[in-house]
């Protein structure tokens, strides 16, 4: 991702009341994470291509497709997310404190690579994220 | 929409153009001349920074006498601000969720 655009930064942060293993099992266990996120295949080892799966919708195949960069148990998950040409990397920091776990999401690089720029040009970003959230939603 | 989104981001990579369209927000309408004095690169080279920004619709520009006049587009940067206000309420959301989840889940 050299000279395709800013870096963009997204970065959420909350406390939670519990600790910072209870969390961890929800980031990384796929079943856990099909609960508030998405269908995936994800695995907790560094190098490993995963993806996650919202349903697809027209002009987009509803896939995001990962790789694990950095597992540090109980404390940090990196993994890079791809989908209709952005590359993004999520970082999850987790903070033990006094009354459980501080939990910070970082999405940042919301560059496109050079090339991929309209592999998804039909799909707008907006469309594609308003379908994903329905698509999560409807699963509950 | 992707590809008008590429341009802009690709239009405010170079700090040469950040420092123009900023130029352009803040003080309202300038002339070539005018922009080239203030960023102290070579007039050809502001003309083609002007060329980028005007393909990702971030300045417009209207010609008088001889002289081509530029002018800030900042609603250009409405689809990067939707796009970030909407990828947080989707992660905001998934936190809500994230949350639910844990107290369901055994200690």
């Amino acid at each position: 991702m050299t000279d395709t655009g800013p870096t963009r930064t997204l970065v959420i942060e909350r406390e939670m009341p519990h600790p910072p293993e209870k969390i961890w099992r929800a980031l990384t266990e796929g079943k856990l994470i099909e609960e508030w996120l998405m269908t995936n295949d994800f695995q907790p080892e560094v190098g490993h291509r995963f993806s996650f799966r919202a349903m697809p919708v027209k002009n987009w195949n509803g896939v995001i497709e990962c790789e694990v960069l950095v597992v540090e148990p109980h404390a940090r998950l990196v993994y890079r997310w791809g989908a209709l040409g952005l590359e993004s990397a999520v970082t999850w920091t987790l903070t033990r404190t006094e009354g459980g776990t501080h939990v910070r999401m970082e999405q940042s690089g919301f560059a496109s690579e050079e090339g991929a720029n309209y592999k998804g040009a039909k799909y707008g970003w907006q469309k594609f994220i308003g379908n994903m959230e329905r698509v999560v939603g409807g699963l509950e | 929409m992707q590809a008008v989104t590429d341009n802009v981001f690709k239009a405010l990579a170079d700090p040469t153009r950040r420092a123009i369209f900023e130029h352009l927000s803040r003080d309202g309408e300038q002339t070539v001349h005018a922009l080239t004095h203030r960023a102290g690169v070579s007039q050809p080279a502001v003309s083609k920074h002007l060329g980028v920004l005007k393909r990702a619709r971030l300045v417009r520009c209207r010609h008088a006498g001889r002289e081509t006049h530029y002018s800030a587009q900042p609603q250009a940067l409405a689809p990067l601000v939707d796009w970030m206000s909407v990828y947080g309420a989707f992660w905001r959301d998934r936190f809500d969720q994230l949350e639910n989840l844990l107290k369901r889940m055994d200690p």
